[in-house]
């Protein structure tokens, strides 16, 4: 694939098993459908990767939490305008609304937290992003704009 | 696995330089690791980054349990992160703030006298 054809919209889908050791993959894969899309810098891929591995390692661990053995699925497709990148997990589900804040990295509370962290990297790193969270399974939508 | 960990001693640090991706996977190594290496006595820890490819959220974990490890234990925690792309991630969550940085082995300080003081005694303890 060129990267004029991946801009013209194409997708790469891949659906991995449950488990931590192919988180590495999904990222490996999603750099590479990105660096097709012209005009991604490859500080924004870093940023990709990041972002990318936050999410599905969620959804893995989901899956795991609640017995699933159902694939974890994950979609890049690189569009005119943006390299988007979705993970789809069937786990229970939370409310994105009611996650706990990290305490001030000064406070001694901030040490008794070794993880936490992730959503909000992944907010923070992708242009714009997305959470969508039922008791079926979750969504998340990580774009990058070229 | 996707990191290497190889522990050195670099008086009056010791040095645990970890290779590859440091995500969930390898953030257990370098917990253990850690564990390990306070448990035997050293109070002056360092974490060298240098041959780091990937952090995320995981592997950010492991170090602030390190810090907290060593503090526990009234020592000194140094981070060797010579690469901006590395270092990015710890600057997103702020723990810059809290975490000593460096850009090599050879630019770690001098410890406090205090610090130094207990790393010596807890080496000679058997």
């Amino acid at each position: 694939m060129s990267g004029a054809e991946a801009a013209a919209g194409d997708a790469v889908e891949i659906e991995i098993p449950a488990r931590a050791d192919y988180v590495s993959l999904v990222r490996l894969v999603a750099a590479a459908a990105a660096e097709l899309a012209p005009g991604l810098e490859a500080s924004r891929i870093d940023d990709l990767r990041v972002a990318v591995s936050e999410a599905t390692t969620n959804a893995i661990q989901a899956h795991i939490r609640s017995g699933s053995n159902r694939p974890v699925k994950v979609c890049c497709r690189c569009s005119d305008g943006s390299v988007v990148v979705t993970v789809r997990d069937e786990g229970p589900g939370f409310d994105v609304d009611a996650l706990p804040e990290m305490p001030p990295p000064e406070s001694e509370a901030r040490l008794g937290r070794e993880s936490g962290l992730g959503i909000s990297i992944m907010r923070t790193l992708a242009d714009q992003s997305s959470i969508d969270s039922c008791s079926e399974g979750t969504e998340v939508r990580l774009a990058f704009l070229l | 696995m996707s990191v290497t960990i190889r522990r050195s001693e670099q008086p009056p640090w010791t040095v645990l330089s970890v290779a590859g991706d440091l995500d969930v996977v390898g953030a257990p190594d370098v917990r253990q690791a850690v564990v390990t290496a306070v448990a035997e006595g050293s109070r002056l820890l360092a974490l060298d980054l240098s041959a780091l490819d990937f952090v995320d959220s995981f592997g950010l974990g492991a170090v602030v349990g390190a810090l907290k490890r060593v503090r526990q234990r009234g020592g000194e925690l140094a981070v060797v992160c010579p690469s901006s792309r590395i270092r990015r991630v710890f600057e997103i969550c702020d723990l810059d703030r809290v975490l000593a940085m460096h850009d090599s082995i050879g630019a770690l300080p001098e410890p406090s006298a205090a610090v130094r003081g207990g790393a010596a005694a807890d080496r000679r303890r058997p």
